[in-house]
């Protein structure tokens, strides 16, 4: 097995059986859904919104390369600088030359998954340049060293208590028996970080939307950290996938409160703000200089997959994770890739590699929860069988294809199939003994669960019995 | 982070713009099915995306399409107006109703003492903000030419106008050239919007059309659509003004 799947396997037994983490992802996560629905009848036609959100996503990444091109473009012609990334590196390295160039101290984040992705707090810090995350989840989990447990949630696992403690350690507030309430511990965090903005050199944003007609990046958030860190800092860098392009302006007004209303039960979200450059001629302030960090890394190799290309319609809304019962089970932290929960076990494979993530797309009870909840309409639970069909022509695993021999073998054979039933039935008093435990080979099966009973007869012979008994009493 | 340092002799402004665009061209050689291509459903034909009209035909279309799946709002001023106060009030955003935009000033006033400010933010391009902020006899921050955003961060509140107010979500939308700049109406911990009864628009399709027709190919460097104060629903999910922005957002419409 990877030491990616033993890793995975090893945490989501360990979630699954801590009962008070389930409890507190329950209870966040229903009033999340109550928000959702209300916010969701509030639309004449969701199902019609759906559609043609989809649609929108689909004409950009179906003609990414016209798009991307326009929307680099329009946005240069203003001034800002576009870089396209290869990889994770290299997006690493022209900040990092950028940080040197410029001679940057200190830089100020929002809330950013690709920034997540290729990892660049570190080489940040590699380089000398103090980060710090603003987004108020993002720097609680900063601040405990941890990755964001989820997509839009980032600190969703952790308890008031548990959150004031870190701060007490880190920031020295609260003081001992002052409030925990979430108002005050907010308010710590928001004194903490004031200073920050005004001094930092530069600022760091993801991207929610990339808008090819205006050449425009828009970012969506409700803290008005990204309003902050964009505005202030004397540099811009806005970091985004390839995917991340919509053709047209007015695509917006239906992406923008279908992201707010699907992913976080919102009607629209607080902020959703619009950069067509840097600080234009004439304009008071902003950075002077604005850098779009363009990245592939992996993506083209998900486009040149037709079957599973509408994974890269993802728009991030985290609607998805909310409401499959596997994250809602193993938690953020158990799947080990940047990006949770079913569209991370979809795309996954493909940005980091089929065998090494495969074993995510079998941690999935196809109930279909996360297709139905996506707002771009992916049809993301066919995407992981198509993922595990992927993984077992890459790579089979030589016991099942064994044991898939044999099943064929015996469907094939009417006379094998009659003596496997009678062997079934002898032997299931034996197994009685064994069962669940070490020497048992189906305790992969029967160490949770308990075996059905093996019928004394077999429903062809009890078929042939009828038959003959009706043949005899005609007669 | 070992190796990442660049070797300084092949910096390429654009990085790999070529090369990548190539293989997303590869990439696309093959087609992908259309979404819900089968099994249409009423109100899906057509499409968002109508392929080979022109751009102008296919947003006419597309927003006519667009409010017919939003959240309804009446388009008449009454109907606007009673949406865009139910919205601000469920966005927890104050709304002042004054008479006209004389009244503005007054208002001001009366609030400056109210919450006892020591100083605002204001701009100096719109002439009845300038004037109404001038008169409060309080040192005013003129965010829209240069200012040292220390001495903005400790003002009590910052007075913008606004480009647009959108009824169907609440939504207060500023410009850098509305907005007296990117910071203003994010930086003090009140952000009072003075704006008229006719800034107001129906939907985000209309607030769109209104934004393109009013800036068209010269787009300032940032617009915002606003809508109510900061907020962190990051403990515990617990709803809390303020994160960062503004604690309080308050319209003030005139007429």
């Amino acid at each position: 097995m990877q030491a990616t799947a033993k890793a995975f396997k090893e945490a989501a037994r360990r979630m699954t059986a801590d009962l008070r983490h389930r409890g507190l992802i329950q209870k966040a996560l229903r009033g999340y859904e109550l928000k959702r629905d209300e916010y969701r009848e509030r639309f004449r036609d969701w199902g019609a919104a759906r559609r043609a959100a989809a649609r929108v996503k689909w004409e950009a990444v179906n003609h990414l390369d016209r798009y991307l091109a326009e929307f680099a473009d329009r946005i240069g012609a203003r001034g800002a600088q576009v870089f396209f990334a290869e990889d994770a590196a290299a997006a690493r390295r022209y900040i990092t030359d950028l940080v040197r160039r410029e001679n940057v101290r200190t830089a100020i984040k929002s809330k950013s998954m690709t920034g997540e992705e290729i990892h660049l707090n570190e080489a940040l810090a590699a380089a000398g340049v103090e980060v710090a995350e603003s987004d108020l989840g993002e720097f609680i989990v900063q601040l405990r060293g941890e990755p964001p447990y989820h997509l839009v949630f980032p600190a969703m696992h952790l308890t008031r208590d548990e959150i004031a403690e870190v701060f007490r350690r880190k920031l020295g507030k609260p003081a001992a028996g002052a409030s925990t309430e979430p108002e005050a511990l907010t308010m710590v965090a928001r004194e903490a970080m004031r200073q920050r903005y005004l001094a930092a050199d530069l600022g760091i944003s993801g991207v929610n939307f990339a808008v090819a007609e205006t050449g425009m990046i828009a970012v969506t958030e409700n803290e008005g950290n990204a309003r902050l860190s964009t505005s202030l800092p004397r540099i811009h860098v806005a970091l985004m996938g390839i995917e991340k392009i919509v053709p047209r302006l007015a695509d917006l007004a239906l992406l923008w409160p279908m992201l707010a209303t699907a992913g976080a039960g919102q009607p629209i979200t607080g902020y959703n703000t619009l950069y067509a450059g840097p600080r234009q001629p004439g304009e008071a302030d902003g950075p002077e200089q604005l850098h779009v960090v363009v990245i592939d890394n992996g993506r083209t190799r998900l486009l040149a997959d037709a079957e599973q290309r509408d994974a890269l319609h993802c728009i991030r809304c985290g609607a998805c994770l909310n409401v499959c019962p596997i994250f809602r089970n193993v938690g953020g932290h158990a799947y080990g890739t940047t990006y949770p929960g079913p569209v991370g076990s979809v795309i996954t494979p493909h940005l980091r590699g089929l065998l090494a993530w495969r074993h995510l797309s079998f941690a999935s009870s196809l109930c279909g929860a996360c297709t139905a909840a996506c707002p771009v309409g992916i049809d993301l639970h066919h995407h992981l069988l198509h993922n595990r069909r992927n993984a077992t022509r890459a790579a089979a695993n030589p016991f099942e294809k064994l044991l898939f021999a044999g099943f064929v073998l015996l469907m094939k054979s009417p006379a094998l199939f009659r003596l496997a039933g009678r062997i079934g039935w002898l032997a299931q008093p034996f197994h009685q003994w064994i069962a669940g435990g070490p020497l048992d080979p189906l305790r992969a099966w029967t160490k949770a669960r308990e075996l059905p009973p093996v019928a004394p007869r077999s429903f062809s012979a009890l078929w042939a019995e009828r038959e003959a008994k009706e043949k005899k009493d005609q007669r | 982070m070992n190796g990442e340092r660049s070797t300084g002799t092949e910096r390429r402004p654009e990085g790999r713009r070529q090369e990548i665009l190539a293989r997303i061209r590869e990439a696309l050689r093959v087609a992908a099915p259309v979404p819900f291509s089968h099994g249409d459903a009423p109100g899906d034909r057509g499409g968002a995306t109508g392929q080979g009209e022109d751009r102008q035909a296919g947003q006419a279309r597309q927003a006519r399409q667009t409010r017919d799946w939003l959240p309804a709002v009446e388009p008449t001023p009454t109907g606007m107006r009673a949406a865009l106060a139910a919205n601000l009030a469920g966005l927890k955003a104050d709304l002042v109703e004054v008479a006209d935009p004389a009244a503005w000033g007054a208002w001001l006033a009366k609030t400056a003492v109210a919450e006892g400010w020591s100083a605002v933010g204001a701009m100096r391009n719109e002439p009845l903000v300038a004037a109404a902020a001038g008169a409060l006899g309080l040192p005013v921050v003129w965010a829209d030419e240069p200012y040292d955003k220390a001495a903005l961060e400790a003002c009590a509140a910052g007075i913008t106008r606004c480009d647009a107010l959108v009824a169907q979500t609440g939504s207060v939308v500023v410009s850098t050239a509305t907005g007296g700049g990117r910071v203003l109406s994010i930086l003090p911990p009140h952000h009072i919007v003075v704006a008229t009864a006719a800034e107001i628009v129906a939907d985000l399709p209309a607030a769109f059309e209104l934004l393109a027709g009013r800036y068209g190919g010269r787009w300032p460097g940032f617009v915002s659509f606003i809508s109510g104060p900061s907020r962190t629903g990051d403990i515990e999910r617990i709803l809390v003004l303020g994160a960062h922005g503004p604690k309080k957002l308050t319209v003030v419409l005139a007429g």
